[in-house]
């Protein structure tokens, strides 16, 4: 089972990630689970969603504890809530930034994990025209751990939103996309 | 057809399916998705000849459900929590007068102190209400349960509750098997109604019975539910006939053979408990589990059945019979003849988590108490006691133990 954890703010579409990851992955002949953290639905504040993935029916209902991959849409979280909290060793992180790891006094995980970051915000702004970075990200995440094609992230994404606003995210997705395999 | 979607989308798209007549509902969380869906599907006119009627509390939800079965409308209402509470006055009548309406509980704790996430208090409060309560594991099954709740409702002429769990399954994404129209027109007949109110063949439905008619009215209610109990299996083997899966039932052993710890629970705290005993089972632990698919009609003889070999039985549960203990349970020792201890544990209150880790300590520990709450913060309860013993206008409760959780200064 592949455990993911995508934390963000009301707002950015955390929960809407999560459940297009289920959805690229199920188009994938997989199983696949996403929920949220049901906490405080309010704009602005910190939000989680969790994404399962397996060759298998999936029956557990816990919250991810132990992700494999982090997807972080807002790096001001870094500050507020223990974000890397139980993720597996050599798992993967993926953060929606313009700056690098060592800008972001993350220097040290780099060597004891797989780590990458995607300017989401900005390309969403481009490609959207709204500050949602999560199919951007998404984009980056089919990348960087190659857990899911990026064909089946733009068919989930295609199929969670219509017209513009799918081909502008579809097409954020793909410069994310370019972006973490040039990095 | 396969497809990955939101639990709650399921079930509205199920219910459509079922070629309901009329709808009435009042929004409430985590209850909202599936009656917005359904709004949107009637809209679509993807419902047939269905109307949708939005009304101002869920007193007139199940009120218009009532009006609308009686007449011979095909009703269904969805609700939660507060709201289930709000309508308990006219769910017994719905089931006195036998009509057989069908409703979704999205569970979710009752306040006070106002909490929107998920257990069983709001079901479980209305247990005797006369309903028939079916609790679904996976979305599969609670929109499976809908199509076979529809069918139980009109052969029986009795109300149907299907209880899922509020967010953990109602806003998850997952795949399910969605039927095809076909497949449930042949599983589910129209609407044949035992009663019905025609202009054209006058009755009256709801008349004053005395005490010289009330017991064996009320009787009849039982026999009806008792009834249930004999015809609820062959539905379900009918539905696995037709659609191919197992769904509801009464009740459902997991790795019992051998076991002398059951594990008994509802709902889709099941799938947490399966894998945890899949890792205890692999570490030569003799444990099993008994999920309950049916609660009312209460399936002794089934329970009864499958706990038989049992050595100890633990009944994992999301309410709280405040003053009791475990609601779950109680019903549970009615079905246990021999001597066997019963361990009730408290768990997901509100929606706190439970996790394999916090289960197996529980189902490893050979000292439990007769009721344990699953990781109790006891040393929190214990600083608001102890304060409460101190200072007479201790103030609110749930503010105190907030206050004390994050370590803010006491007012």
């Amino acid at each position: 089972m592949y455990q993911i954890r995508i934390h963000g703010r009301g707002g950015q579409g955390v929960v809407t990630a999560a459940e297009m990851l289920s959805i690229a992955a199920f188009r994938e002949g997989k199983h696949a689970q996403a929920f949220p953290s049901f906490g405080s639905e309010r704009t602005g504040a910190p939000v989680v969603a969790y994404c399962r993935i397996d060759d298998k029916e999936i029956r557990l209902r816990e919250p991810v504890m132990q992700p494999d991959a982090l997807l972080i849409q807002d790096p001001t979280l870094l500050h507020q809530v223990d974000v890397f909290a139980g993720l597996a060793p050599g798992g993967t992180i993926l953060i929606n930034t313009t700056r690098s790891f060592e800008d972001l006094g993350l220097k040290e995980l780099v060597h004891r994990f797989r780590t990458c970051t995607v300017p989401a915000t900005d390309l969403a702004l481009k490609h959207v025209g709204r500050p949602v970075p999560n199919a951007a990200l998404l984009g980056g995440f089919s990348a960087l751990s190659r857990q899911i094609s990026l064909a089946s992230v733009t068919a989930a994404i295609g199929e969670k939103f219509s017209g513009k606003v799918a081909a502008g995210n579809i097409a954020a997705a793909r410069e994310a996309f370019l972006h973490v395999e040039a990095n | 057809m396969l497809k990955q979607t939101e639990g709650s989308h399921a079930v509205a798209e199920a219910v459509a399916l079922c070629r309901p007549e009329v709808i009435c509902a009042y929004p409430i969380s985590p209850q909202t998705h599936i009656v917005e869906a359904l709004g949107e599907l009637v809209a679509e006119g993807a419902v047939g000849r269905c109307e949708f009627i939005n009304v101002e509390s869920e007193f007139a939800a199940m009120s218009v459900a009532i009006g609308a079965s009686a007449a011979g409308a095909r009703a269904y209402t969805a609700t939660a929590s507060q709201g289930l509470l709000y309508m308990a006055e006219a769910l017994f009548n719905a089931s006195g007068l036998g009509l057989p309406i069908v409703m979704t509980v999205a569970n979710r704790a009752i306040g006070a102190p106002i909490n929107i996430w998920n257990d069983h208090t709001d079901s479980m409060s209305q247990r005797d209400c006369g309903w028939i309560q079916l609790f679904a594991e996976t979305n599969q099954e609670a929109l499976d349960l809908h199509i076979q709740a529809f069918r139980l409702a009109e052969e029986l002429s009795l109300p149907v509750m299907v209880c899922m769990d509020g967010f953990i399954l109602t806003h998850a994404y997952e795949r399910v098997d969605m039927p095809t129209q076909e497949q449930v027109d042949a599983y589910l007949p129209p609407f044949s109604p035992r009663q019905i109110l025609d202009p054209g063949e006058p009755v009256s439905i709801g008349a004053m019975v005395g005490p010289e008619a009330f017991t064996e009215v009320r009787y009849l209610a039982h026999a009806k539910q008792m009834q249930a109990l004999e015809l609820i299996p062959g539905w379900a083997d009918e539905f696995r006939n037709a659609f191919g899966r197992e769904a509801g039932g009464l009740v459902r052993p997991y790795r019992t053979e051998g076991a002398d710890t059951i594990v008994v629970a509802l709902g889709s705290v099941l799938g947490t408990i399966k894998d945890t005993i899949d890792e205890m089972r692999g570490r030569g632990a003799r444990i099993g589990a008994l999920g309950i698919a049916c609660f009312r009609p209460w399936p002794l003889a089934a329970v009864q059945r499958a706990l038989a070999s049992a050595k100890r039985v633990i009944v994992l549960e999301k309410s709280l019979a405040v003053g009791l203990g475990g609601i779950v349970s109680t019903n549970v020792r009615t079905a246990l003849e021999r001597a066997v201890p019963v361990h009730t544990v408290i768990a997901g209150l509100g929606g706190r988590p439970i996790t394999r880790a916090s289960l197996s300590s529980v189902f490893d520990s050979e000292s439990l108490e007769p009721t344990t709450f699953l990781d109790l913060d006891r040393a929190l309860v214990d600083r608001v006691l102890a304060r409460e013993s101190e200072v007479r206008r201790s103030g609110p409760r749930a503010e105190n133990i907030l206050r004390e959780k994050h370590g803010l200064p006491t007012r």
